[in-house]
This record gives C-alpha cells, sequence and structure tokens, in this order.
C-alpha cells in the first residue's frame, strides 16, 4: 500500500511481478498515443509552472502549506491509489472475492478518520514537517534518526521496485521496451518535483486522481449493464463458481480453513483494521506530507475524512472489474504459476477488462491513468524522501546553519539523486528478483512498531523519550525475528498467527499485531522505569498538554466531527450489506 | 489553493486535459460510427457519450477556474 505498497499488498505485487509470459493484451491507435503524450507535456509543464513559485523550503517542501482541504484531500488519497494498486488489487479480488474490500474499508475508512480528528492536531500545531520531526520533538534526535533513516532508505528502494514493476506491466499490456518505460517515466518526474517540489508533487496527484477515476469508472459501468446489474453478477459468479463464495466479507471469516485467504477475522480487525491500517495511514510520512501542507487546522482535519469517502467508494472502480472478470469472462484465468500458452494470469484481469469494454480514445485514457497513478506515486516517494533526508538527516547531522536557499536547493539535487537510485534499484530487481521480497518485507518491519511509538506519545503524556527510542528498536527488531522465522522455517507461521490453517496472508497481520505490541509494552515500562519529560516541553505535542482550537463556534455542517461520523457510519452500513 | 502564491488553481488544469481529452474521445467515438471497434457494448458508443461527459467537466471547470485579472 505505501503509494507503494508495504505489506499491505506484498501479495498482489508480487503477483504482479511475476508476470512475463505471453504477448501483449492490449494494442493502442494514434489517438490513444496522443492522450498518453498530452498527459505528458501537461504534467512536465505544470512543472515549468510552478517553479517559479517554490522558492522557500516551506514552497518546496510543504508546499507554501496553503492547500485546501479538498487538494490535500484528493492527494493524500491518490498518494496511495498507484497503478499497482489497482492492477494488484483486481487481480486479488478476482483470486479471492470481495474479501480484498477489507484493505479499503476496514483496512483504511478507521485509520483516516483517526488521524483527522485525533492525530492531526498535534502534527499540524506543533508546526512539524515530517512524522520524524514530530519523533525529534517528542522524543529526541536519536529516536527521530532511527526513523529517518529508515524511512528515506526504504521510500528510494521501494520506488525502485514499483517502477520495475510498473515497466514490466507495460511489457505485459502494451509490448513497450522495459528500459524505455522506466527511463521516460523516472526523467518526467525527475523533473517536475525537483522543478516544483511538494507543490508540483500534489497538482499532479489530484490531476491523477481525476484520471484514474474518469480512466477506470467505465469498467464497472458497462460491466453492470452486461451483467444485469449486481444481482445478475452475483447470480453468474455462483453460476461459474458454485464451490466459493466470492461475495460475503465476512461470513467466511469464522476460521482460518474457511476462506481462500486462510485468515481469520481476529487478523483482519486487528491486524490490518488496527495495526497496519493505522500505522500506514498514520504515521507513514508520504501520506501525512499531503495532510501536512493544509493551510489550516481544519483543512488538515477535513483532508482525510474527505479522502475517506472517496476511499469507500474505490471497491468500485478496482474490487467490482475482478469480480466482473468472475461473472463475465469467457476464460477461467489462473494462478502466475500455472500459466500456460494462450492462458492469461489473474493479474491481467483489469487489462483484460478494459481491452473487453474500450475501443480506440478510451483505451488511451485507461492506460494514461495508470501512468499517472505511477508517476505521481513515484512522485510521492521522491518528494517524502527529499524532505526527510533534508530536513531530518542532512539539516540536524550535516549542516546544521545553511541558508533555507541551500536547503531547497538540496531538496532538488535531493528529489533527482532519489530518482537515481530508484532507477538502480529497478535495475538491480531486474537481475535479481528475490531482492523485492526482501525490500517489501524491510518497509513492513517500521509500520507497525511506530504507529505504537507515535500513538503513545501523543496520547501519553508519561512517555519518556528513552521509552519511544527502546520501544521503537524492540518493535522493529521483534518483527525482523518473527519474518526470519517464518522464512527459515515456514510451518513456524502457526506460531505467529496461532492456527496449523494460516496462509501467507495472515503472516503480516499477526507480525504487525505481534510487533506493535511488544514495542508499545516496551515503551510503558522504559517509561515508567525513566524520567519523564517536563510538562511545559510538551506542550503542542502530547493530549492533555495541548489546549485544541474549539469549533463550538463553527455550524455543525462545519465541522471534521459531523464528516466523519457519517463516514463512519456509511462504512459500518456498507459492512452489513455485504456481510 | 494557492491564494498566498496567486497560483493557477489546479482544477483549472485538470478541466484543459479533460476538455481536450472530451474532444478527442468523441472524435474518435464518432469515427467509430462508420468503423466499429469489436468490443462488448459497443452498441452503446460508449465513446461518445463518456467523450461527451468529459467535455462538460471540463468546460466546466475551465469555465469557473479560468484565471482572470480581477
Amino acid at each position: 500500500m505505501h503509494g507503494d505498497l508495504t505489506a499491505f499488498v506484498a501479495g498482489p505485487l508480487g503477483l504482479l511481478l511475476a508476470t512475463e509470459a505471453g504477448g501483449e493484451i492490449i494494442s493502442l491507435r494514434t489517438v490513444d498515443l496522443a492522450i498518453i503524450a498530452i498527459y505528458f507535456v501537461m504534467v512536465l509543464g505544470i512543472g515549468f509552472y510552478l517553479k517559479r513559485y517554490t522558492k522557500s523550503g516551506e514552497d518546496f517542501f510543504l508546499a507554501g502549506r496553503e492547500m485546501t482541504a479538498w487538494v490535500a484531500g484528493l492527494s493524500f488519497l491518490s498518494a496511495n491509489l498507484g497503478a499497482l494498486e489497482l492492477m494488484g488489487w483486481a487481480a486479488a479480488s478476482y483470486q479471492y472475492g470481495i474479501l480484498a474490500t477489507h484493505w479499503y474499508w476496514v483496512g483504511a475508512i478507521p485509520a483516516m478518520l483517526f488521524l483527522g480528528i485525533v492525530m492531526m492536531p498535534f502534527y499540524y500545531i506543533s508546526k512539524t514537517h515530517s512524522v520524524p520531526g514530530y519523533l525529534q520533538l517528542r522524543y529526541g534526535e536519536s529516536t527521530r534518526a532511527l526513523s529517518a533513516v529508515s524511512f528515506a532508505f526504504m521510500t528510494v528502494l521501494m520506488s525502485g521496485i514499483n517502477m520495475y514493476a510498473m515497466a514490466l506491466v507495460m511489457k505485459v499490456v502494451l509490448g513497450w521496451n522495459i528500459h524505455f518505460s522506466i527511463w521516460v517515466s523516472s526523467i518526467t518526474v525527475a523533473i517536475y518535483v525537483a522543478m516544483g517540489g511538494l507543490f508540483s508533487a500534489i497538482f499532479n496527484e489530484v490531476l491523477q486522481f481525476f484520471l484514474i477515476w474518469l480512466g477506470a469508472l467505465l469498467i464497472p459501468i458497462l460491466g453492470l449493464v452486461e451483467a444485469g446489474g449486481w444481482s445478475g453478477l452475483v447470480a453468474r459468479i455462483h453460476q461459474n463458481f458454485p464451490q466459493g463464495d466470492y461475495t460475503h466479507l465476512w461470513r467466511t471469516m469464522g476460521g482460518f480453513a474457511d476462506n481462500p485467504m486462510g485468515i481469520h477475522w481476529t487478523g483482519i480487525v486487528l491486524g490490518l483494521g488496527w495495526v497496519i491500517s493505522f500505522g500506514y495511514w498514520t504515521t507513514d510520512f508520504l501520506v501525512v506530507q499531503r495532510v501536512i501542507a493544509a493551510k489550516d487546522l481544519r483543512a488538515a482535519k477535513m483532508a482525510p475524512i474527505i479522502a475517506s469517502y472517496f476511499k469507500m467508494a474505490v471497491p468500485f472502480i478496482v474490487i467490482l472489474p475482478g469480480l466482473l472478470g468472475l461473472a463475465l469472462l469467457p476464460i477461467t484465468l489462473v494462478p502466475e504459476s500455472a500459466v500456460g500458452p494462450g492462458q492469461h494470469s489473474y493479474n491481467e484481469v483489469l487489462p483484460l477488462m478494459l481491452a473487453r469494454y474500450c475501443g480506440p480514445g478510451l483505451l488511451g485514457l485507461g492506460i494514461t491513468a495508470l501512468i499517472a497513478g505511477f508517476m505521481s506515486g513515484m512522485a510521492g516517494n521522491v518528494s517524502a524522501f527529499a524532505t526527510v533526508w533534508t530536513y531530518d538527516l542532512y539539516r540536524p547531522f550535516v549542516r546544521k546553519n545553511a541558508t533555507d536557499s541551500h536547503y531547497v536547493s538540496m531538496g532538488r539535487w535531493c528529489t533527482i539523486l532519489g530518482v537515481l537510485v530508484s532507477i538502480g534499484t529497478a535495475y538491480l530487481v531486474m537481475q535479481f528478483k528475490s531482492i523485492m521480497d526482501y525490500v517489501q518485507a524491510l518497509f513492513s518491519f517500521f509500520i507497525a512498531p511506530l504507529f505504537g511509538t507515535v500513538l503513545l506519545g501523543m496520547l501519553w503524556k508519561r512517555t519518556t523519550p528513552a521509552g519511544g527510542f527502546w520501544g521503537l528498536l524492540a518493535g522493529t527488531a521483534s518483527s525482523i525475528g518473527m519474518w526470519a522465522l517464518v522464512k527459515a522455517d515456514p510451518s513456524k507461521l502457526a506460531w505467529i498467527a496461532l492456527s496449523p490453517h494460516a496462509k501467507d496472508m495472515a503472516e503480516n497481520m499477526y507480525r504487525a499485531l505481534w510487533s506493535w505490541i511488544i514495542c508499545v509494552v516496551v515503551t510503558v515500562v522504559v517509561s515508567l522505569l525513566t524520567r519523564p519529560k517536563p510538562v511545559e516541553e510538551l506542550t503542542g505535542l502530547v493530549y492533555g498538554c495541548t489546549e485544541l482550537p474549539s469549533e463550538g463556534h463553527l455550524p455543525l455542517w462545519k465541522r471534521p466531527i459531523f464528516w466523519a461520523g457519517i463516514s463512519a457510519a456509511a462504512f459500518l452500513i456498507l459492512q452489513v450489506i455485504f456481510w | 489553493m494557492g491564494e498566498g502564491h496567486h497560483i493557477i488553481p489546479v482544477w483549472f488544469f485538470i478541466g484543459v486535459l479533460l476538455l481536450i481529452y472530451g474532444v478527442l474521445i468523441t472524435a474518435s467515438g464518432i469515427y467509430e460510427l462508420s468503423e466499429p471497434p469489436a468490443t462488448v457494448l459497443g452498441n452503446l458508443r460508449p465513446a461518445i457519450w463518456w467523450g461527451v461527459l468529459l467535455i462538460i467537466i471540463g468546460g466546466v471547470y475551465v469555465y469557473y477556474f479560468m484565471p482572470r485579472k480581477s
């Protein structure tokens, strides 16, 4: 999921990356190529235009802190809505049915609302420029350094992996040369982000949001027309696959052996819905950076709440095409490992559905949506990397008292460097594909414990700097330990998930849950044994020590809590409808 | 957005792009009337009404967010 997937979509990404067999699925005509070319001209034009407005560090790294709630909210969502996310989860929905929707609903909505209502005031009032920056204010330099180094390092590596994965998809779907895809998209991203900084990244993410929706929306609309509506879709799936339940969210979650994911509802609710989801949506700087750039506190609180409504609707363009594939495709897709001549894998369900309904022009729009998703995800990575490197590593540890223009210059060079490292990683992965598994796993090690560290830091004033550091370290180390244990002996998964029937998908959930618990326990114990910070040093950082601005003067419909309540109610109703 | 810097709103750029795409896709859909593509439900002419939808959305955005000297 990290604009680039963490443990969240390790499965689908892994599947996608295995896609190398077979010929191209879609051939483009002149009008399609024109649509793609116009997109490239537009993003570069936006970068050139915004360069003149990107003078100070606050402009380059925080987009001048003047984003409206809508712009910040759509950008917040788009940073996560990459092309691999779309194709990977469409494939997962073909394989697992509507269960894949958990990653969009319980695995996102509560966390987004929690960020908006509970955590955003502390990020915003503290005036931090990054999540590691908040950790420095709350816990000190050592915790910031640990978090910043891991984030910066992993972000560019993940960016490279996604770059390679996307180039591979372009090769499979369109027959494009893999080197051409890598270099053209990377150079474009490097140019417009280096020029316009976060301004450029956010502008293009909002643009991408529209392209993705307008490029992908025709598939579910025409698919439902062909299937005869939702009831017709369900009837056809039952007819084609009578042995499985593909259309219920929770009914098969009573036992590990009762559903194709091999996961119990506790893993989904506590592992995904609580630890991984909250960890990703509230502490991953890639997405949080977009909200920090909001123009005021109310906009910052509203941004993730606005995004939650659209996130709830994303299954319509991602999960539904997979289900439509089950119902309507005249062929049965197979796992990647079983693909033979003339067959297609699960991973190709979205391009197949696109080719089924879209002729010239519409195909170009659909492919542009995928390219835009990939490029904005990469732009998100490099802009977050540039900020963390410049503000959390270079400024405190290398050159403390340089001018603002020096740091902006460093940010621009860092953007180019980040893209070059990403390209290097892409070529490395091309040679040694097993690196991908390790890098994805590495990224997932930090998400869950970091959430424990940030949450305790914000909500419990007794948490001490030593507690925060050792808790984060212990949680991360335990996550690595559990991963290594299962890697060395896969049967040990039964220990982690507490069931012999657990499958790979369950591992990430339970590993995250245990590492979060270990982080919290260690943080609490060490904090109780060490000296807390004086209350006056916690002002603006911790609940109970910070005066939060009242919203009592606002009419009800302008209050973030009102819209969060409606979003939460809609989320619950959806769970009941598709139970 | 961008009030502090007087930047052209992102919505204007989106409008321009959708307007251009709408024109191209509608034109492509009209051309397909004489040479229909082999797609499922192609008889519903999705390229034409989707292209028109893009033109309407793009046009509205361009109109409302066009930079004006005042």
